[in-house]
């Protein structure tokens, strides 16, 4: 695969620095601007951007959708399950205080940290599971329309109607939607 | 490992977080259970569990008066309070309750009407919901409940599209967009309240309005409330949502949804209406409650009247649902102790019944694959207990004596009449309403007994795990038909403290 060289290139670029800034904002965020959901976001940008530039199949391969789904469950058991962490250390949900048993400010620093891991995890896990049921959605009606023996994309359309043409594609893969 | 300040985990002083908290872990995990049947014991179990915690609850308010709870212990009007008085205990008690015995009969509901795939998702589903309503319920913090609002409304709308019939995802995109614009509506008017008095803590707010009151943010945000909670539980002319709704989502769903979720929008009202602008003196001559009236009567008759003219049974039930809202927004718009015992114990008695009746439709949908009244000829043979049960159901619908429905509508007439003539007139309306009721009951009745069961394949009786809970509803409304120390005593204390709060 020749085609598209620059954004290729470049996506191999910037990809792990995003990545790496999603988990910047991530940690930082309890003492800059930040937090798990614009980390989340931004992190699941740059899986986004992954699949827009090297294909839908090749990051379902990186990250599957199963693995995905168990993420977007983990993230918020990781939240509930500090909550029930303070209640069995005898405080009430979510009152961080009681994590560090020497000094409450400690305790609320770490709390604070783990729920925003939680949050960002499914934040970016939903980013994620959106963007590939919705791709996936318009693969599968490519599919279905190259199936299609009347609408074969090899023959030649002329300029002037390439328009028409588009919205006709429209109106099937509409037509698609409500099957 | 404690600190000074905490004396260890402590189950009582914390089951106000734990009901809320026990589903909502339990939603995720749910989507871990893969294997048959997984979801749906993990649900019950969890489901059980709730329902203890409510009955606990109830009772230490009742004995103790109100719990409050500080949410990460933080004090309120700060924090995040959970707030339980009777009211809400009340209402917590009837929606884990009918999750409770909903979920045996989801079993084979379920089994049929959602894709073996999606059991897991389906059950995570159906526990924040529940989640989401104990969370409106709890919560005495009025931006928690647009949150929890939130939770309950966008996993109703999954639970509504789960089923097979390709007319569920139109019905629930549908109350989709209308349960979005009342969430918006309600949060606009939270909004314009906590810019009025800077705090989001109800009894705060209640306390804080008085200064402000007379001014025309604090009229916007009670209309865009008002407005925004009518929508959620479905009151005239904001109803288009509901039969779609209830007739095309899975069975269980809709006898889920139809006991509880409507009942706890109402309780929302309730508290917005009582709670926080009940102590507003400018809004007095404005008559705020009965506003709702003509609202009421005019669900409950053209409900009534709708309902007549079903050709699906579900539909037929949805349409009644509608005409029961109005009785309850009836009961509250009569504004005096009475019409809101009234309204709140049709509330605990309309889940019991309607409940019990769309048990039935759903059984006679899995017997017989469909729930055209045409389709039903002779069901009274072939599914006797089923159809017995409906009609049993029915009269508590129509509010014969010795049914809870009676006891619903009896309190309710009585409310009426100590308005004068017109109370006369609003009694004789209801009375009208129940005729109505009759009719379309009797419709059922006539073909299900009195025609023969078309020939061709062989109607089964429901399978026991359907018959056990929807028994166990029908003969809830007989009981609390005749023994009505629990619903109506609770509901007059509930009626009593939200109207104690307002003087």
């Amino acid at each position: 695969m020749i085609e598209h060289l620059v954004p290729r290139i470049l996506a191999k670029l910037l990809i792990p620095f995003i990545l790496l800034f999603g988990l910047y904002v991530q940690f930082h965020g309890d003492f800059g601007p930040g937090g798990g959901f614009q980390a989340g976001v931004i992190f699941a940008a740059g899986i986004i951007l992954y699949a827009l530039i090297y294909g839908l199949d090749q990051a379902r391969g990186v990250i599957t959708p199963g693995f995905v789904s168990i993420l977007v469950a983990l993230g918020l058991l990781i939240y509930a399950g500090v909550g029930v962490a303070t209640l069995l250390l005898g405080g009430e949900f979510l009152n961080y205080g009681v994590l560090d048993s020497h000094d409450p400010v400690h305790g609320q620093h770490l709390g604070i940290l783990i729920i925003e891991f939680g949050v960002g995890t499914t934040v970016a896990a939903v980013m994620i599971t959106i963007f590939y049921q919705f791709a996936g959605r318009l693969q599968i009606t490519r599919e279905l329309e190259s199936d299609d023996p009347d609408d074969t994309p090899d023959t030649p359309v002329p300029d002037a109607q390439s328009s028409d043409a588009q919205a006709s594609d429209a109106q099937a893969s509409d037509a698609q939607e409500r099957r | 490992m404690s600190t000074a300040t905490h004396a260890g985990f402590s189950l009582l002083a914390n089951l106000p977080a734990l009901q809320v908290v026990v589903p909502m872990v339990a939603a995720p995990i749910c989507t871990f259970l893969r294997f048959r049947n997984g979801p749906w014991a993990f649900a019950l179990l969890v489901s059980a569990a709730v329902f203890w915690i409510a009955v606990t609850l109830l009772q230490q308010v009742l004995t103790h008066g109100v719990i409050s709870y500080e949410m990460g212990g933080w004090a309120p009007p700060i924090g995040i309070e959970y707030r339980i008085d009777e009211i809400n205990a009340f209402v917590l008690l009837i929606v884990s309750g009918i999750s409770l015995v909903a979920l045996p009969y989801a079993l084979r509901s379920v089994e049929r009407e959602v894709p073996q795939d999606k059991h897991h998702l389906f059950y995570a589903a159906w526990l924040l919901c529940l989640c989401g309503m104990l969370g409106i319920t709890i919560t005495g913090d009025a931006f928690n409940i647009f949150v929890f609002l939130e939770i309950s409304s966008l996993s109703t709308y999954m639970l509504i599209a789960s089923g097979r019939d390709p007319r569920a995802l139109t019905a629930a995109f549908q109350y989709l967009v209308l349960g979005t614009l009342g969430a918006t509506f309600i949060l606009i008017g939270v909004g314009l309240l906590y810019i009025m008095t800077g705090t989001l803590n109800i009894i705060d707010l209640a306390d804080r309005l008085g200064p402000v009151s007379d001014t025309t943010s604090v009229r916007a945000a009670a209309a865009f409330l008002i407005v925004g909670i009518a929508l959620k539980f479905a009151l005239f002319p904001a109803h288009f949502w509901l039969p779609n709704g209830y007739a095309y989502s899975p069975s269980a769903v809709a006898v889920f949804l139809s006991a509880t979720a409507t009942k706890v929008s109402v309780y929302v009202l309730l508290r917005f209406e009582f709670t926080v602008f009940g102590g507003i003196e400018a809004f007095d001559d404005l008559h705020f409650a009965r506003l709702l009236l003509p609202f009421a009567i005019a669900a409950f008759l053209v409900g009534s009247i709708a309902a007549i003219f079903q050709t699906d049974l579900k539909r037929l039930l949805a349409w009644s649902s509608i005409a029961q809202i109005g009785y309850m927004a009836l009961g509250i718009g009569l504004g005096t102790p009475d019409g809101l015992t009234a309204g709140i114990v049709h509330m605990f008695n309309h889940a019991l019944t309607k409940g019990a009746l769309f048990m039935a439709a759903g059984a006679m949908f899995l017997s017989i694959g469909s729930t055209r009244i045409t389709n039903l000829a002779g069901v009274g043979k072939t599914m006797p207990f089923t159809t017995l049960a409906f009609v049993l159901a029915g009269f508590s619908l129509i509010g014969v004596p010795t049914t809870s429905g009676f006891i619903s509508k009896w309190y309710l007439v009585l409310a009426a009449l100590q308005h004068g003539n017109a109370g006369y007139f609003l009694a004789g309306l209801v009375l009208f309403s129940s005729i109505l009721a009759v009719i379309y009951i009797w419709r059922i009745v006539e073909v299900a007994y009195f025609r023969e069961p078309a020939g061709g394949a062989v109607v089964k009786e429901a399978p026991l795990s359907m018959l056990l809970p929807l028994w166990a509803l029908t003969l809830g409304c007989y009981f609390f038909g005749l023994e009505t120390h629990y619903s109506v005593d609770i509901a007059r204390q509930a009626a009593e403290s939200l109207l104690g709060i307002a003087r």
